[in-house]
């Protein structure tokens, strides 16, 4: 049987995909359904429905939702929403999508999860590249208000809500929740040491909820189908659905909602069309570029976060599957990728700072044929640094998880293609010609 | 540049949606960016007395943030990714493409950026934060001379439409 999708979070943007962001539309389609019905029910009922849904982040962390609020203290106010927009693992598009074509699911998702933590106040940072995103948020907020989805004394209730979109500036590491918080309060997004943790002491040193986009998107269906039946669909403590973005060599890259459980190969294969150009598949990312890599060889496991993390030695992260054929030249890409850690480390600690470009410029040199004997033990010691034990799950001396991502390509490199980088440094004694521009 | 009388009122409307006046920060480097085409030092002066920062934490801020130009960029700001998936795809040929063709060009702005998760259409790139892709080197010239000849309306360098009531952070309420 061909694999399907299991279309929760992205129905409306499917079903009415001509107008899925508009106010009418929304509504005509079911928005804040939801929202009335939690209107009704104790906030502690909320908050151990979507415990009972075992939802958990979809931001890269994969930290349970419901668990996260609980850790608020009790009695301390006021106290934050923040809402992860900032999209920025690399080839992870899901987001994006959600905002620009379901503005409306969100804001039902954010009063929802506001009501449930008895939050008055909660803050939107949207990635600031989403211009598009960012008009029909702000649109899709003015008619909320208007019919009092959002406001005061939200649909004849006594809950409160304000909500402020704010948009970022072109910065990875604001996606960090401590580092958006430091970006919301108008500095540098350079993350804060923890603890404290956010629940505890966050923006502006109140408790703090910082949720990713798709988590709180989900979070109506949650309300609707109840915490029971939600758990039901997915595997394991993986449940429900998740958004893969599937991007690279295949015949149709896009935004593919499945059942978690399913198999990379149902996936990759079945949904996202295969192999584009009949090459054969040299490896894949399974989860953004802070993921390990995989090889075909595990093509039949099952999108499970605990599998990928436990068996596997990588992460499911953000859902971003990455796939390349067999003409790839995986030094070329785990020197991108360790060129965006690069430009993206804020600097605050030594090894991530220092690290990240050592190791770009080490990978450089291997890419462009003037590898030396030693590169590969140089690059594993300079990640020992970074990550001491250089195994998955990342141990980290550094204040975010940054600092250990810059490690997954290298270590994804010399896990699979470590035969194939010695030959070409052996072979690297002869003057080569450069076959990569210096940018 | 000051802010014009619109924007100062805009400005100040934004400052009183925020708990602490030191958030609005980001959003009114970005509308003095919507009015000037770039953040010059004169903006960054006159946001630090609106917040009550010195203008050395205005600035410390503002020069972390990629999308802040700080110095004249033209009319458009051609980003285009190269990360991976568009590494694959072609981003680099296309980067160098443009960068040849608009290098004397005033009015346009050629930068290399990480990825701006539209990665199904890669190889991608904005212009002023408008999305565009899968291009070639032809078809993605052929929008920016679009644009250049008025027959596309671009967004302001910092990505807000050009008609826009308010900053978006001063929309609601």
């Amino acid at each position: 049987m061909a694999p399907v999708e299991t279309l929760l979070v992205t129905k409306r943007l499917r079903e009415v995909s001509d107008s899925s962001w508009t106010i009418d539309a929304a509504v005509g389609s079911g928005a804040y359904e939801s929202l009335r019905k939690a209107l009704a029910m104790e906030p502690e009922a909320i908050i151990e429905e979507v415990k009972t849904s075992g939802l958990r982040g979809r931001g890269g962390a994969g930290f349970g939702a419901g668990q996260k609020w609980s850790f608020l203290p009790k009695g301390a106010f006021p106290r934050y929403l923040c809402v992860n927009g900032d999209e920025g693992e690399p080839s992870t598009f899901k987001d994006h999508m959600l905002v620009e074509r379901d503005p409306h699911q969100l804001i039902e998702g954010i009063v929802i999860t506001a009501f449930a933590i008895r939050c008055n106040t909660a803050f939107i940072y949207l990635r600031g590249e989403f211009a598009l995103g960012a008009d029909r948020l702000a649109q899709a907020l003015r008619d909320a208000y208007a019919r009092n989805f959002v406001g005061a004394k939200i649909l004849g209730s006594d809950f409160d809500l304000e909500i402020i979109l704010h948009r970022g500036a072109g910065c990875y590491i604001a996606g960090d929740e401590t580092g958006l918080m430091e970006s919301l309060e108008g500095e540098r997004a350079m993350p804060r040491i923890k603890p404290p943790f956010p629940a505890v002491q966050g923006l502006y040193a109140a408790p703090t909820i910082v949720n990713n986009v798709e988590t709180l998107s989900t979070v109506p269906h949650i309300i609707r189908m109840g915490g029971e039946e939600y758990a039901k669909l997915g595997v394991g403590r993986s449940t429900g659905t998740r958004i893969f973005s599937v991007s690279g060599h295949v015949v149709r890259p896009g935004n593919y909602e499945v059942e978690l459980g399913m198999s990379f190969r149902d996936l990759i294969e079945g949904l996202a069309g295969g192999m584009r150009d009949g090459k054969e598949m040299k490896f894949f990312i399974p989860g953004g570029a802070s993921s390990p890599w995989l090889v075909p060889e595990h093509l039949d496991a099952p999108l499970d976060m605990d599998h990928v993390q436990g068996e596997l030695k990588s992460m499911l992260g953000s859902g971003a599957v990455m796939v390349f054929n067999e003409d790839t030249d995986p030094v070329q890409i785990a020197w991108r990728l360790s060129k965006f850690f690069a430009h993206e480390s804020c600097g605050k600690c030594t090894p991530c700072r220092e690290g990240s470009s050592w190791i770009e410029k080490v990978l450089y040199r291997i890419a462009n044929g003037l590898g030396r004997p030693a590169d590969l033990d140089l690059l594993l010691d300079f990640g020992n640094n970074i990550v001491p034990g250089l195994n998955a799950p990342f141990a980290q001396t550094t204040i975010c998880a940054l600092g250990p991502s810059i490690m997954s390509p290298v270590v994804g490199l010399t896990r699979w293609f470590r035969d194939e980088v010695e030959q070409r440094i052996g072979a690297s004694g002869e003057p080569v010609e450069l076959k990569m521009r210096v940018l | 540049m000051p802010y014009t009388e619109a924007n100062l009122v805009k400005a100040r409307a934004t400052i009183a949606r925020y708990p602490f006046a030191k958030s609005a920060v980001l959003p009114l480097l970005h509308l003095a960016q919507d009015q000037d085409g770039w953040v010059t030092p004169e903006a960054m002066k006159e946001i630090a007395g609106l917040l009550d920062l010195a203008p050395a934490q205005v600035l410390g801020t503002c020069s972390f943030y990629t999308m802040f130009k700080r110095a004249p960029v033209g009319k458009l700001v051609v980003s285009v990714c190269t990360n991976v998936t568009c590494l694959v795809m072609g981003g680099p040929e296309l980067l160098d493409s443009l960068r040849l063709r608009y290098g004397s060009d005033d009015d346009v702005f050629v930068e290399e950026v990480e990825c701006i998760a539209a990665c199904d259409c890669a190889p991608v790139l904005q212009v002023n934060y408008e999305f565009h892709g899968p291009l070639t080197p032809q078809s993605a010239s052929e929008i920016i001379d679009e644009y250049k000849r008025g027959e596309r309306t671009p967004r302001t360098i910092s990505g807000s439409p050009t008609n826009a009531p308010l900053a978006p952070s001063a929309v609601v309420g």
